[in-house]
């Protein structure tokens, strides 16, 4: 079976986010992008399910302006075999991308499509539930375990008190947790030969998806900061401070 | 103009984080009507029917709701969605699992995990690990909307109880199977709703000190126990015990970091705690820039010595 991995393109996790001078959206500009780590760790448990002998082939998508490209052809570095660029220009919400990747997945026809849980730029959450409500494919959010067999994957989840177990009947969507991996670097030979696997053009148009946000954005702002705290030079101290604050 | 709430539950009352979710609800304005869907979970529904500002309870009961599964739950939510304008969860495992699945089905945008209601249409949310705050607004038709429960007040219980209404519970999925779970015991307080988080990271060196030099420190403080992702990686708490981004986002009364270095993705997890304090060996630590008392040194000496003083 093929797998498809959706791989996004986010200001890198290490960079300190600044918001622009009027306050329309997160400045940008010459920020380091890299991919978002939760769709590193979807890569790496498609490399490890086509290394199993589970999957026959690893193919990577994102939606995006032409830097985007860079994101898909880090996960060529990384093992995938080929790519799907949908360039789009603005603004693109998770609604939007699951119809993209709805129509993407209904025409390759994948086993499994595996997402990151979150982006950590939007921290939105929503992509992978979207893809499988549009597509009426079974889900597991927060995967921290994968195994697949015979037509049906058993997931085990990060769920609020600990851990639940489900099986999907395949085809099916997955969305990693922090656990599921640890994702690969690619080696320099890797990098090189990714430079000549196929990435494929298309366009929102022409996969019939309309991508107009839905959501207007009023205002961005950085939160107001703390108080500035003292230190303290002894536990006793500490306890002093706390019941002066009435925090015990 | 109606609002409904997916409520979360044990099958015996509904949890604060639905009395958060309540409280979000009602600053929209509308009447606020709960959903408590699960199996046998009539008592849970009697709960929730005396939350102030809940007009009716609708409750679902079946094999089929027993375990949150998406696929069910998410078809009982569609099913009833024509009725509202506006439907809430909490941010829990199920709420960000089931919601952004209906809103697809809706052909609406999900907002997830508000932290302010400015108007029925507009919300503020925040973005990039909590360094920013977006305020959005709306043009759907409808709104499908996650709460992050630590920025709201839980609603109270009254004495009056609203109507209790039955609907039918959804076919079971047959494409997704519930095998089995697993959680850690424990007798400390709920992490997402305790007065105080007493949070250890990566200095503890070992899941044995993690236990041996929170657990006293926990109890003596009838604290709940939280971790960074270092020491839940390292192996020295479970993962339902993270704070952080990706984790659980707290904000009690008082936080306590011990050991934790305070990468961004953690303060966003608990910079909203009213008192933080940091126990940290390296005085220049990120931690320290949001606490409000900071103490370095061993938390070897000074986790003991903070016990033996309360």
């Amino acid at each position: 079976m093929k797998i498809l991995v959706a791989v996004k393109r986010v200001a890198d996790f290490n960079v300190r986010i600044r918001v622009k001078p009027d306050g329309s959206a997160v400045d940008l500009a010459n920020v380091k992008m890299a991919m978002n780590p939760f769709d590193e760790i979807a890569v790496e448990e498609a490399l490890r399910l086509k290394e199993a002998g589970v999957a026959e082939e690893v193919i990577a998508v994102s939606a995006g302006d032409a830097g985007t490209v860079e994101t898909i052809r880090a996960a060529l570095a990384m093992g995938a075999d080929r790519g799907i660029h949908i360039a789009t220009d603005g603004r693109l919400e998770p609604l939007a991308i699951a119809k993209l990747l709805a129509a993407v997945a209904r025409s390759e026809a994948p086993g499994l499509v595996i997402l990151g849980k979150q982006a950590v730029d939007d921290d939105a959450g929503q992509t992978g539930q979207m893809l499988s409500a549009l597509l009426d494919w079974p889900i597991a959010t927060f995967a921290s375990k994968v195994a697949v067999s015979e037509g049906s994957a058993t997931i085990v989840r990060e769920v609020d008190a600990g851990h639940q177990t489900i099986r999907l009947t395949l085809p099916a969507v997955i969305t990693t947790d922090l656990r599921l991996n640890q994702p690969r670097y690619a080696s320099v030979p890797n990098i090189m030969k990714a430079k000549r696997k196929p990435i494929a053009e298309m366009t929102a148009a022409e996969l019939g998806v309309d991508t107009t946000p839905r959501l207007a954005v009023v205002k961005v702002a950085e939160p107001p900061p703390r108080r500035t705290g003292v230190r303290v030079t002894s536990a006793a101290e500490l306890v002093t401070k706390l019941r002066e604050a009435d925090a015990l | 103009m109606t609002t409904l709430v997916l409520a979360d539950h044990d099958g015996k009352t509904v949890s604060d984080a639905t009395l958060r979710t309540v409280s979000a609800a009602a600053a929209l304005g509308a009447p606020v009507e709960v959903l408590v869907a699960g199996h046998d979970c009539a008592e849970a529904a009697a709960d929730a029917a005396r939350l102030a500002g809940v007009t009716k309870v609708l409750h679902a009961d079946g094999d089929s709701l027993a375990h949150g599964l998406a696929e069910p739950l998410t078809a009982l939510i569609v099913g009833l969605a024509a009725g509202y304008d506006a439907l809430l969860a909490p941010a829990t495992a199920i709420g960000k699992t089931v919601m952004p699945r209906a809103a697809a089905l809706l052909d609406v945008a999900q907002i997830s995990e508000i932290t302010r209601v400015i108007d029925a249409a507009t919300f503020e949310r925040p973005a990039y690990a909590g360094s920013v705050i977006e305020t959005v607004r709306s043009n759907d038709a409808r709104r499908i909307i996650t709460v992050r429960t630590s920025a709201f007040a839980p609603t109270e219980r009254g004495e009056a109880a609203a109507p209790v209404v039955v609907v039918p519970p959804p076919p079971p999925s047959l494409r997704s199977l519930f095998v089995g779970e697993e959680g850690t015991r424990s007798d400390r307080p709920d992490l997402a709703s305790a007065r105080i988080v007493v949070s250890g990271g990566r200095a503890f060196g070992s899941a044995e000190d993690f236990r041996r030099y929170l657990e006293p420190l926990a109890a003596k403080l009838n604290a709940a126990i939280g971790a960074s992702r270092a020491a839940v990686d390292a192996g020295y708490a479970p993962n339902e015990l993270q704070v952080g981004q990706t984790g659980k986002i707290v904000a009690p009364d008082l936080y306590i970091a011990v050991g934790i270095s305070g990468a961004i993705q953690h303060l966003a997890g608990m910079k909203s705690a009213r008192i933080i304090v940091a126990i940290n060996s390296d005085p220049e630590a990120a931690i320290f820039s949001v606490a409000d008392f900071g103490l370095v040194g061993d938390l070897r000496l000074i986790l003991p010595e903070l016990e033996r003083l309360l």
